[in-house]
């Protein structure tokens, strides 16, 4: 399978000695749709940053379709499309101005990026604002102007750097569903994000990142597999005295709420029997947390003590 | 490497540019309208007469060269610097960054930028200048020649500028301290053969009197320089200036991390 990135040994050093990569090495194959998650400061931006050329690294290869980063720059430009996490645009140029332009440095024809203009501003709801000026749209619309800029040269890998940050849930859904789309369209899509679920509901697969080194590379599918246990919310029928379960961990949050622990293996079957047995009725449930959030805090955290046992 | 000359790039930042500096022409093509209107009326016309003849010709007809050659200057310069610092603040400089466009092409679009609203502002200013005293041109070719080097040596000076530029106030004070008083030291006011022997020798370390001499040069026919010296000393000029800007985008400095 064509590789759409590949990363080996990146490191990072600004000036002034922070480490930001410290051996970074990650593999994301042409047509994924692929998460990189980490605690602020991890290092997600400085690796977008030198695949997009925008930090300069300071050891390590980068391959992005092939194409080598130190000797085929302007190939490996080509290949991508960058959404990054601040608004970067001139705010004072209209939303046709900037898009049009970002074709242009690509070396698209005028002619040819006005066609394409049409065609994403339209398909992200902004082709009715083309002559207003940057400024004057919302942050969800902003948002949307620089996926569409992003597309103007058709790359056939795009980068987003938190691209529903402070966007409404509303228009957050309706990024999820182009982005998706697109990605079925064969572009291969890398996103960094910090709504874990956006990353479970859109991604395939996922690297978690922490202090510069990848500390999980998997499929997203194999990573929620490691969750042995998952917390429930149940709310039940108002009780009296004090129900029991056999077997599972169990916390009464009032009369009418119980918190349970549910090993994989048991199985939620097991509680309904009990508590149904006990002539308590369930109205409803909900996880307690975001399955993938629960394994992201456990994985840090586990890198992070793997790493200070080591040292 | 990227394409060392990628045309449709080129063509796409030197649109931007003018369209910027078009798009807020009161700002930046009213004033100097203003401006050198002021200094005829006053410098030409009121304090002129009673100056009488410089190098054989009127004060008004001498200082006219030197005023436009002040306004392409400060024009040039402050376009390119404004323009590629704003760029870098609001960080839209990534834009061209994350694109196959070589550090030649950003150089000649933002320098191509200045140097299109400087000669706007030189034509407007000759304009002016054509009301107060008959123009008479000599060497033509020598006029728009020196022009187009002056413009491209103080856009290439605005874009280093820029480059090292942190804050607004680093943009505005190059020309506040250095740029000024090398104009109004640059003889655009008077001859340097007025000067002491000892005060002509260190005017001639200013870069900034080859050029309104040769300017003059070309309108009136009289420089206290050798026109084509003066252009040498331009173009040398614009090559260490253009190969400076070159090595500070290529290597990133104040543009990347």
């Amino acid at each position: 399978m064509t590789k759409a990135l590949e990363i080996s040994g990146l490191k990072k050093t600004y000036r002034g000695g922070l480490q930001a990569l410290k051996g970074l090495d990650l593999t994301v194959n042409e047509g994924d749709f692929y998460a990189l998650l980490g605690p602020n400061g991890a290092g997600k931006s400085t690796t977008i940053g030198v695949v997009s050329s925008l930090v300069n690294k300071t050891e390590g290869s980068v391959k992005v379709f092939g194409y080598d980063l130190d000797s085929q720059l302007a190939d490996v430009k080509r290949c991508i499309g960058l959404v990054p996490q601040e608004f970067n645009f001139n705010q004072f140029e209209t939303v046709l101005q900037i898009v049009v332009n970002q074709a242009g440095y690509y070396g698209v024809s005028r002619t040819l990026a006005k066609e394409r203009a049409e065609k994403y501003l339209t398909q992200l709801g902004l082709w009715e604002k083309r002559n207003d000026p940057a400024r004057t749209l919302s942050g969800g619309m902003k948002r949307r102007l620089m996926i569409a800029r992003a597309l103007l040269h058709e790359p056939k890998l795009l980068i987003l750097d938190e691209p529903t940050a402070g966007v409404d849930i509303e228009l957050r859904r309706s990024m999820w569903d182009y982005l998706t789309q697109i990605n079925g369209q064969g572009i291969t899509i890398i996103l960094t994000t910090h709504y874990l679920e956006e990353a479970e509901t859109l991604c395939r697969n996922i690297g978690i990142i922490d202090k510069g080194r990848i500390i999980e590379n998997t499929s997203m599918k194999a990573l929620l597999s490691k969750l042995n246990i998952e917390t429930f919310v149940l709310d039940l029928d108002p009780y009296d005295g004090h129900p029991t379960l056999d077997g599972f961990t169990m916390r009464e949050l009032d009369n009418h709420t119980l918190e349970v622990d549910v090993p994989k293996e048991r199985g939620l079957n097991r509680v309904f029997e009990q508590l149904s047995a006990q002539g308590l009725k369930v109205l409803s449930m909900r996880n307690k947390a975001n399955r993938l959030e629960e394994l992201f805090v456990d994985l840090v955290e586990q890198g992070r003590n793997q790493k200070e046992s080591v040292e | 490497m990227s394409n060392p000359m990628n045309l449709t790039a080129l063509r796409t930042i030197w649109i931007k540019e003018c369209t910027r500096f078009l798009r807020i022409w009161v700002q930046t093509l009213v004033p100097p309208a203003i401006t050198m209107t002021l200094y005829f009326i006053i410098f030409g016309n009121l304090i002129g007469q009673r100056i009488g003849e410089m190098d054989g010709v009127s004060y008004m007809e001498f200082i006219v060269p030197g005023l436009i050659m002040m306004s392409v200057i400060t024009n040039a310069y402050s376009n390119v610097a404004s323009s590629f610092f704003s760029a870098k603040f609001q960080r839209n400089i990534e834009e061209m960054l994350v694109a196959p466009v070589s550090t030649l092409t950003i150089i000649l679009g933002y320098v191509g930028g200045g140097v299109a609203r400087s000669l706007i502002v030189a034509v407007v200013v000759t304009i002016v200048a054509s009301f107060f005293v008959p123009l008479n041109i000599q060497h033509f070719w020598l006029i728009v020649v020196t022009v187009v080097l002056t413009a491209t040596l103080f856009a290439l000076a605005g874009l280093i500028n820029a480059v090292f530029a942190k804050t607004f106030d680093d943009i505005s004070i190059i020309p506040t301290f250095v740029l000024t008083p090398l104009t109004y030291l640059g003889g655009v006011f008077y001859s340097i053969s007025l000067l002491p022997e000892f005060w002509q020798v260190v005017s001639k370390a200013n870069p900034i009197i080859y050029m309104v001499n040769a300017f003059r040069y070309g309108f009136i026919g009289v420089s206290d320089i050798n026109a084509y010296v003066a252009l040498g000393v331009l173009v040398l000029f614009n090559i260490a200036f253009g190969a400076l800007a070159w090595l500070l985008l290529n290597r990133g400095i104040g543009i990347r991390s």
